[in-house]
């Protein structure tokens, strides 16, 4: 197949060798004979075909019987009730639809098929517009914009169009109590000391308090601030925010930029378990290559380069949280986060604290 | 005595004594758990397992991690890793492996469980590690729906919310838990066998742990109520399923109805 | 006046009261004449016509399955503690909304099976949409007069996956829950009033205790009803083209060639639906779908491995996994002017979909545009006999199927035990080559195809009988065909490219060179249908004890457009 790359106008003409094909083609033979069935012509098949689709009836009044006794006769709030009760109940209200359905629909498909009529037939189509309707529709569009008399008052037509134009205002208008604004409020957490005491670490979900001796090497643990369980408002929407991975390292694995050297304590460090992509919770932590995995989608944080991304479609390193001990040996955090948590947003930039490492 | 025998009938009897019960075997549990956990453990096991065990590892194991299990190029040292790391690893056939890869498989087991037993008998007279758990933890008779919430919590990333497995990086993976025991389950824990982090006591307790394996068995024995549970993969297998069987009967349908019959 | 016209009106009277009532009726409604223009109405016949139905009818079980779920289910996101007989989430805090879920699945009798069913019809819903979508495009369907039909069922499909969409995220379960903050992440990425519109969406920050509610009243209300409205739409159009056809004998442009509606096509159709909702309740009896208890209640902490959207969102799930986030140190997603422009989610996000979505709702005047053929067309074009349009939709095929592949990256990973990293770098590369190979690739099969036509039409069917002739030469003996089957193979028409037209001012514009050189592209290849005199010369070499072979290249020659 060779491409015709020069395009000359005069390459078509050597390309349509039209003339043989639209003169010489094959006439339309039209429509084939029709060909009788077995239940044409024998009134046996023709029977044996009627008694089919009683019997294929038959089966739906079987399926919608299953159906009822599955329906009454298995007690879901018995004693007795499992899962495997409501597994079979299930299956057997399924079943008993199914065949109520598949029942009434093949009874009447194959009756169709095998005793109605089946001569094709043809049908003419007719003009979807008619050029006699079409003129009809332009004299009486004319009248009745003559009879409005819009052309001739230009003051009613561009003040109709204003308003109309400025009506739906109030509809966008009216959804302005959706919700809030966001202001600042992506920008900080629970992390963030309350009256100058330092959160603690707690472990997720039951909120006890993690010593530093806890965290052994290769461990990692699902965190969440202090207090927040006891939050009796937001408490999910604070959680979404606030959640972190906390794992130890031998701390010469660490590498810490200037700045960040006390961030960590004797290589435990906790990050946030926010993803920077699209905020699914990057919970995967391989303990041997210390690579954090988003399961979603598969965004590789390394935890040696301060969680630099390492794979998949996330930009930005995940944020770390500060954290130390306190008198009792709890782990603490220092601050909150130095940086918004999660995904990236518009505003994002004027929430940073400090530039990002 | 019998101003006891006489409150025996009081009607709040029953629950101090209820409680009096629970909290006995409460405490003689933690107390047995924590002395477990103390000591390096090399008192459960005779001196001939060592031995035994001894010469096991240096006809199978000590090529890639090294005479006296201190590591080489292609193993990692195995001192203080514990009874519970090779019950682990070689109860579930990952050990010895068979090539080296991203990450051992799971296979028929290569030796026995005597051998298996003495194979763990010698890696824990290596140095103090997790011991292989108490029957106690693996009763799965524990809190089901505590188990799930930790499970969720901090097994799900890896292995899937109904423990069907995942994926992690580079040729890793997370295994399905069906058909593991509730053992290796919580040696798993203990010991974080490759890249999978370490679930020490400190973290999720015992009892936590045997919520976990309990919530795990209860789920496997359950099955799925709604019918096949198509790998419990999620929304993939839903779809292909959809497309491939649920079009593919349609279609068939839709052939039969549009034929012409004979 | 009236009153004196009517004695003299011939008055009919009913004698059965089943009669009298369907007069009463008629004489209100006048549903005589609806019946006498639609009863006898001809359908043409194809198990590939049947997809609309099986959407059709998968959305009527969806609005009676829909129903029943709205009876038990309670969209508030409230807290309260699990109740219900399910034990491994016994007292476990979770919002009103999963917890009645869980009660639809496991206290109240055929609760389960009715979830089973919806969901199941919802993905047969979408799925159905888009086979009918695929067929009507590879058949030409979409063509004068049927051009405003293509984009009402485009504008379906996006509703279907709307529908789907906002169902998924109401149980409140850990896998819709993670869903909502991946659209909340996606949402934020939008430059300017991104972050707006999460917080006006979600009633605040994520998640909030305002969204399930609200996507449960667009779920049932406002999706649904613009669905109908739209589907009111397709059928009336649907009724005002007539059906398409396929090519074949006694079939053209101007006529329609199947069965009457009354009885043959209505017993069909009306079968077909309870076969339909047959496969449905089997598939709900027997598989599980989306098994909530599974998952837990959402919380913004847990993840479970392969989370993943239902199959019709998986695409743009996909596109998000294979966007690299950064290309060697270099961030994809940049700051100007102090403010973030998230590239990495963006393009991903909206550039696939926005592609496949605009080319597909332009096509056909792409195609108009190019071919410049402004007649009607009934009578449809096999796949093969447009060798470019089907292969542009392969194309477009495979490039969705790419995106889709990924949103199950992880699975095929662990699978079939080859690395994550790995499989994402090859759709990757195929993300850009898979297209260009598969255009390739069709474009070639339609052309052999159509030779294989030709030769068959020419020599007739090869029969696999071997025949020694008297003088040594061993043939296999070919079948002619009959006159019907023949013009299957022949009746079609192969469009040569239109050369450039000058306009009115005899100046061939750039747009029109543009248009030239695109209508060679699309018809260059073509093979021309066989003609009588073609049959004619075939018969008479046959006679002729001349090798097949020969006849048979010189023939490929001959009409191969160059």
């Amino acid at each position: 197949m060779g491409n015709h790359s020069d395009g000359s106008p005069n390459h078509s003409g050597t390309v349509a060798t039209a003339g043989q094909n639209e003169v010489e083609k094959f006439q339309d033979p039209g429509i084939p004979p029709h060909r009788l069935r077995l239940a044409d012509t024998d009134p046996r098949a023709a029977k044996k075909a009627e008694r089919q689709v009683a019997l294929l009836f038959g089966v739906s009044v079987v399926g919608t019987l299953i159906f009822l006794v599955a329906y009454f006769a298995i007690d879901l709030g018995g004693p007795d009730s499992s899962i495997a009760t409501i597994r079979l109940q299930n299956a057997l209200l399924g079943i008993g639809t199914a065949f109520a359905m598949l029942g009434i629909g093949t009874g009447i498909v194959h009756w169709a098929k095998a005793l109605m009529p089946d001569h094709e037939v043809s049908e003419e189509r007719h003009a979807i517009r008619t050029e006699d309707d079409r003129q009809a529709a332009v004299r009486i569009v004319d009248d009745i914009v003559e009879e409005t008399g819009i052309k001739r008052r230009p003051l009613i037509r561009n003040t109709l169009l204003g308003a109309v134009a400025l009506a739906p205002l109030p509809a966008l208008a009216i959804f302005g109590d959706l919700g809030p604004r966001p202001d600042d409020k992506l920008a900080h957490t629970m992390w963030a000391p309350e009256d100058g005491k330092l959160k603690r670490l707690t472990r997720d979900p039951d909120g006890t308090p993690i010593k530093a001796a806890d965290v052994t090497l290769g461990s990692a643990f699902h965190v969440i601030p202090e207090g927040l369980n006891e939050l009796s408002e937001g408490k999910l929407n604070e959680k979404a925010k606030s959640v972190v991975l906390l794992m130890r390292l031998n701390p010469e694995e660490l590498h810490p930029s200037p700045g960040r050297e006390d961030w960590g304590y004797n290589g435990i460090v906790a990050y946030s378990k926010i993803c920077t992509h699209v905020g699914c919770p990057v919970a995967l932590y391989e303990q041997q290559t210390h690579h954090l995995l988003c399961p979603c989608h598969q965004s590789t944080f390394d935890l040696t380069q301060e969680c630099k991304v390492i794979f998949g479609p996330a930009s930005r390193p995940l944020p770390q949280l500060p954290i130390s001990v306190d008198a009792e040996g709890y782990l603490v955090a220092t601050s909150d986060f130095h940086e918004p948590v999660g995904p990236s947003y518009w505003e994002r930039e004027q929430h940073v604290l400090i530039p990002n490492s | 005595m019998k101003a006891l025998s006489q409150k025996r009938r009081h009607p709040l009897a029953a629950i101090a004594l209820l409680l009096m019960g629970l909290l006995v075997t409460g405490g003689l549990y933690a107390v047995a758990t924590t002395v477990n956990q103390a000591k390096a453990d090399t008192t459960t096991y005779s001196a001939s397992d060592v031995e035994e065990g001894g010469k096991l590892f240096a006809a199978n194991c000590a090529t890639c991690h090294g005479m006296g299990a201190s590591g080489s190029q292609s193993g990692p040292s195995l001192v203080g890793v514990g009874a519970a790391a090779v019950d682990f690893q070689v109860g579930t056939g990952r050990m010895p492996m068979q090539m080296n890869g991203p990450q051992a498989y799971k296979k028929p087991a290569q030796f026995n469980e005597e051998q298996t037993k003495q194979l763990a008998a010698y890696v824990a007279s290596l140095g103090p590690g997790p011991a292989i758990p108490e029957a106690g933890v693996l009763d799965e008779k524990g809190d089901a729906a505590k188990g799930g919430e930790l499970f969720r919590t901090n097994c799900a990333m890896c292995h899937n919310a109904a423990a069907a497995g995942g994926a992690l990086t580079r040729g890793k993976f997370a295994p399905a838990l069906a058909d593991v025991s509730g053992q290796h389950i919580y040696e798993a824990m203990v010991t974080g066998p490759q890249n999978m982090p370490v679930f020490s006591d400190a973290n999720i307790s015992p009892e936590g742990k045997r919520d976990i394996i309990t919530y795990l068995k209860q789920i496997e024995t359950n099955g799925s109520p709604g019918g096949a549970d198509l790998g419990a993969l999620g929304p993939v297998s839903e779809g292909l399923f959809v497309w491939i069987a649920g079009l593919g009967v349609i279609i068939a349908f839709t052939i039969w109805l549009t034929s012409r019959t004979s | 006046m009236s009153s004196s016209l009517t004695p003299d009106a011939p008055v009919f009277v009913a004698k059965t009261s089943g009669g009298r009532i369907t007069d009463f009726v008629d004489q209100r409604v006048g549903g005589s004449g609806i019946l006498r223009e639609f009863g006898r109405k001809v359908f043409p016949d194809h198990w590939s016509f049947m997809f609309g139905e099986v959407a059709l009818y998968s959305f009527v079980i969806l609005l009676l399955s829909g129903t029943f779920l709205t009876f038990f289910f309670d969209p508030s996101m409230a807290e309260t503690h699990y109740a219900g007989s399910y034990t491994p989430l016994k007292n476990v805090e979770m919002s009103v909304a999963y917890s009645s879920s869980l009660n639809i699945s496991f206290d109240i009798r055929g609760g389960l099976f009715m979830r089973q069913v919806h969901h199941w019809a919802a993905l047969l819903f979408v799925a159905s949409v888009a086979v009918h979508m695929l067929r009507v495009f590879f058949t030409g369907a979409f063509r004068k007069p049927r051009e405003m039909n293509w984009v009402v069922g485009g504008v379906l499909l996006i509703l279907a996956m709307a529908a789907g969409f906002t169902g998924y995220s109401l149980p409140d379960d850990l896998l819709s829950g993670n869903g909502l903050r991946i659209i909340d992440g996606v949402i934020k990425s939008i430059p300017v009033i991104g972050t707006y519109i999460s917080f006006f969406l979600f009633g605040g920050e994520f998640p909030g205790t305002m969204i399930i509610s609200r996507l449960y009243t667009l779920h049932i209300l406002l999706v649904p009803a613009l669905i109908l409205l739209m589907i009111v739409m397709h059928l009336f159009m649907v009724v005002v083209h007539k059906h398409t056809q396929y090519p074949g004998p006694g079939r053209n442009d101007g006529n329609v060639v199947g069965y009457p509606l009354g009885p043959v096509y209505a017993a069909k159709a009306g079968g077909f639906f309870f076969i339909v909702f047959g496969v449905v309740a089997i598939m709900a009896a027997f598989f599980t779908i989306n098994p909530i208890w599974n998952y837990g209640p959402y919380d913004p902490s847990p993840v479970s491995a392969g989370t993943q959207p239902d199959w019709y969102i998986g695409f743009v799930d996909g596109a998000l996994r294979l966007m690299p986030g950064t290309i060697g140190d270099w961030k994809v997603e940049q700051i100007w002017f102090g403010h973030v422009f998230t590239f990495n989610v963006l393009l991903p996000a909206l550039v696939p979909a926005g592609i496949l979505f605009t080319v597909m709702f332009a096509y056909p005047w792409i195609e108009r545009w190019i071919t410049k053929d402004d007649r009607e067309h009934h009578v449809l074009d096999r796949p093969r006999n447009a060798p470019t349009r089907t292969a542009i939709g392969m194309a477009g095929f495979v490039w969705y199927c790419v995106m889709w592949a990924a949103a199950g990256s992880d699975l095929i990973a662990t699978h079939f035990h080859v690395a994550l990293n790995d499989v994402t770098y090859w759709l990757r590369a195929l993300f850009f080559i898979g297209p260009v190979i598969a255009f390739i690739v069709t474009k070639r099969v339609a052309l052999a195809l159509q030779r294989k036509d030709r030769e068959i039409a020419l020599h007739g069917r090869e029969t696999g009988r071997i025949v020694r002739l008297p003088h040594g030469e061993f043939i296999e003996v070919h079948a002619p065909l009959d006159e019907y089957k023949r013009y299957r193979l022949v009746g079609f028409e192969s469009p040569e490219p239109l050369p450039a037209v000058p306009n009115e001012h005899g100046v061939v514009d750039r747009k029109e060179k543009r248009r030239a050189a695109l209508s060679r592209w699309f018809f260059e290849d073509r093979v021309a249908p066989a003609t009588p005199a073609e049959l004619e010369a075939a018969h008479g070499h046959h006679a002729a004890p001349e090798p097949i072979e020969t006849i048979e290249a010189a023939e490929s020659r001959k009409t191969l457009s160059h």
